[in-house]
């Protein structure tokens, strides 16, 4: 994938879905550029994951759109994208990491299958290069190579998490979707997930955009923010400036709450 | 020397929602320039601002109205109005800043943290190292302390980690607040030389220092501010 | 493949009376136009699974009622039907099929692979390679190749729609990672025409090979799953497999015992208490016609008769 600095990764433009007469998000916009970290943070019912899903193409927004860049045919919208197109995509540029790693892995299969997957679903023939690719990813998300015949159902919640990680990594993805990735797991592991995080957006150059209510996880990885009320974006900025700094009630109501050890 | 920093009438207040809807103004119109070479000390009664103008001059904090310009690769850019990746790349190549606090991501050894600024900028691994080894021997951090993460340390440890990793790169401009709060003579001699050694190059530096033989070593200017945000 | 020695009365197939009552091969006119409407979409479109009305047959679900219901849809009065089960024209399956078609038709049947117009076959594919003209019909338990990873329909439809593949070399990639091969024997998944991967019916990954460009029509037909699908004469069809571990059919150290060929799919039979094997012609039919020719296995004659004995169903 070339490197390219002409603009934006993502374009998202007043992204709004309602459901019903519900709002789920509403005229969301940014732009994220090759290797930044948005962080999207508010309560239950904010509407965040409502706009992952509705960035995935998982669910269709409403209103607005979502433009992507893509090589020579510069920002694309995703949403007209037809049902292959996104499907490959999803497969290849994009990665999506859910918050109940079961959901995004097969647990049936093996964990080096699960890492694999991809390479054979894009034409990779062959054997020995699949196994070392698999190799390659499992130790550079710290799972033990000796665990790579074994059954995900096997692995703690922290392993999981990280396998669904090198899922995702293995096609070299540019812009990889996170919903809540450490939600559930004990500190330490959360601490092990999010450094390794840190170091693949460094060395790869990857965007990720970070759904979470955990502040500290966007003070740790996030460059910048939006803060999500009620299904709308009530302050953005530089993720410790808005955390230092916020302007907003409700972001300075979700900056005091959180309890300092 | 030429101007690296421009502060023209710059306010900052505060509106706290969960207070009642209080108004806190804690800058009012500030105006001052820094040359290439200089060290500006920012001084007054606690509560006057010193920190707030430091943290604003970094985009730790954000003003409403007037300007702060910084040279950034030969251009001025105001930071109050700049995009928020200009900001970004302000901090990555321009402006070094030392906290008060240094905030620490677990499992990160001290070493690595000081060897992230150069390695970056995609300075070779071995040559990060050997630069942030140079740094931290300097500050006396102990070798058997390079491969631990700076949870533990002390006070006075994690202020010197701070301040390697901020004077480990030839940043054109320096903010310190308070660099020198929690260490001991020798150590406040080592960091006083750092310093000199940042304006010999050129750099253009402002700094709160609570310690009046650090800030008599080092500064070149004082910037008297009263306790009610205003400058004297 | 083991048989047991086991005594079966021999069915005399001469003086079987045609049924009355009964439309000609059983099914009425409208319901084989329906399933040779299936077919000639399953024609024009390689291994494409596509959907038919399945009938209640005299026969339950499982036993080959998909493949039946083919034969019946295109058997014609001057068609020569064989009909072989394991590659055996005499076990149960294969005889009461043979018999059904006949009561219902009329149409002559024969053993002899050359001579036959239709062959309605259960997991083999003949020895004597088949000739532009013929058809072969496959008796399929699973038509859906996907099934196994992906229990839902609507998913597997949009795989193969979308030619999304990737769950069948996880498959492959997780046999070599445990046994260090592939290890899948019969049922061996094919891709066809380029375009569709679909499932051979469970034949032994050794005859995957004939399915390639064969000059016969090959029509696969699962009742239970109500679907039908086609490889026309002449078309490609590969069996998957990895660059580096690539497809290869079994191998015997053995010949067969009565003809002594080194080339067909040989069955183990168990011969005794004590061990004792052999190994024989899976194709009773080829193994007869190279015996008829001279050709000799190790065995005595003696007990060639006995083995020749049992396979017939005596």
């Amino acid at each position: 994938m070339s490197v390219h600095d002409e603009g934006p990764l993502l374009k998202v433009m007043g992204v709004t879905k309602y459901f019903g007469s519900r709002v789920g998000c509403r005229d969301v916009s940014f732009d994220l550029w090759p290797g930044e970290v948005l962080g999207i943070v508010g309560e239950s019912g904010s509407g965040k994951t409502t706009l992952l899903s509705s960035l995935s193409g998982y669910l269709e927004p409403s209103t607005g759109t979502v433009k992507y860049w893509m090589g020579q045919e510069g920002l694309v919208d995703v949403g007209r994208l037809s049902d292959p197109q996104r499907r490959y995509l999803m497969r290849t540029e994009w990665g999506m990491v859910r918050q109940n790693p079961r959901e995004g892995l097969r647990m049936r299969v093996s964990a080096g299958a699960n890492v694999g997957e991809r390479l054979m679903a894009l034409g990779a023939r062959h054997y020995g290069k699949i196994r070392s690719e698999v190799f390659k990813w499992l130790d550079r998300v710290e799972i033990d190579l000796g665990r790579v015949d074994d059954s995900p159902e096997t692995f703690s919640g922290g392993m999981l998490q990280r396998l669904q990680i090198a899922r995702n990594l293995v096609t070299k993805p540019r812009l990889v979707l996170m919903d809540e990735p450490t939600g559930g797991l004990d500190v330490s592991v959360q601490a092990r997930l999010l450094d390794l995080m840190r170091s693949l957006v460094s060395e790869l150059g990857l965007s990720l955009i970070i759904v979470t209510h955990d502040l500290a996880v966007v003070r740790l990885l996030a460059h910048r923010l939006l803060v999500m009320r009620n299904g709308e974006v009530v302050e953005s900025g530089l993720t410790d400036q808005v955390l230092d700094d916020p302007h907003h009630a409700y972001t300075q109501l979700l900056v005091s709450s959180v309890i300092q050890p | 020397m030429e101007p690296m920093i421009v502060i023209d009438s710059l306010r900052k207040s505060f509106f706290l929602h969960l207070q009642g809807g209080v108004t806190l103004s804690v800058l009012k119109k500030i105006s001052l320039e820094v040359k290439a070479g200089e060290c500006l000390a920012l001084c007054g009664p606690s509560g006057s601002g010193k920190s707030t103008l430091v943290r604003l001059l970094y985009a730790n904090y954000k003003a409403r109205d007037g300007k702060i310009l910084v040279r950034h690769q030969g251009q001025w850019v105001d930071m109050v109005k700049a995009e928020l990746r200009k900001v970004l790349e302000i901090r990555k190549l321009t402006i070094g800043y030392v906290s008060q606090f240094l905030r620490v991501i677990p499992r990160i050894p001290a070493l690595d943290v000081v060897m992230e600024p150069l390695q970056r900028e995609g300075i070779a691994a071995h040559n990060a190292r050997r630069h942030a080894e140079d740094m931290l021997t300097r500050l006396n951090i102990p070798q058997r302390l390079w491969g631990i993460s700076p949870t533990t340390f002390s006070g006075g440890e994690q202020q010197r980690i701070n301040i390697a990793r901020s004077f480990i790169k030839p940043y054109p401009i320096l903010l310190l607040d308070e660099p020198t709060a929690a260490l001991d003579a020798t150590n406040r001699r080592v960091v006083v030389e750092l310093i000199q050694d940042a304006k010999e190059r050129g750099a253009a530096i402002v700094g709160v220092f609570h310690d009046e033989e650090v800030r008599d070593a080092v500064s070149t200017c004082i910037f008297e501010m009263t306790f009610d945000g205003g400058q004297a | 493949m083991r048989k047991q020695l086991v005594l079966q009365p021999r069915i005399k197939e001469t003086g079987l009376q045609l049924i009355k009552g009964y439309n000609f091969a059983y099914l009425d006119e409208g319901t084989k136009r329906m399933i040779r409407r299936a077919i000639l979409k399953a024609v024009a479109v390689p291994g494409h699974q596509v959907p038919f009305g399945s009938r209640e047959m005299p026969l339950p679900l499982g036993w080959g009622t998909g493949g039946i219901q083919i034969t019946a849809s295109l058997i014609g009065p001057d068609d020569i039907l064989k009909v072989i089960d394991q590659g055996s024209d005499d076990t149960t399956n294969a005889v009461s099929i043979r018999r059904f078609f006949t009561q219902t038709t009329g149409v002559r049947s024969t053993e002899k692979t050359w001579m036959a117009t239709l062959i309605q076959t259960r997991h083999r594919i003949p020895e004597t390679p088949l000739r532009a003209g013929q058809i072969i019909i496959f008796q399929v338990p699973i038509p859906e190749p996907l099934r196994f990873l992906e229990p839902r329909e609507t998913e597997t439809r949009k795989m193969h729609g979308l030619s999304e593949y990737g769950v069948m070399y996880i498959k492959l990639y997780e046999d070599i990672s445990i046994h260090g091969h592939i290890a899948t024997a019969y049922m061996y998944p094919v891709m066809v025409h380029n375009r569709y991967v679909a499932s051979p019916s469970p034949i032994p990954r050794f005859d995957n090979t004939k399915m390639n460009r064969m000059p016969a029509l090959q029509l696969f037909g699962a009742g239970r799953e109500k679907r039908i699908y086609a490889i026309p004469p002449y078309t490609t069809v590969k069996s998957l497999d990895f660059e580096d571990h690539p497809f290869e059919i079994e191998k015997w150290d053995h010949c067969c015992a009565l003809c002594g060929s080194g080339e067909s799919y040989l069955d183990e039979i168990v011969t005794d208490d004590q061990g004792g094997r052999l190994f024989v012609c899976s194709d009773t039919d080829y193994c007869q016609e190279r015996r008829a020719v001279g050709h000799k296995g190790s065995l005595p004659d003696a007990v060639k008769m006995a083995i020749t004995r049992v396979k017939r169903g005596d």
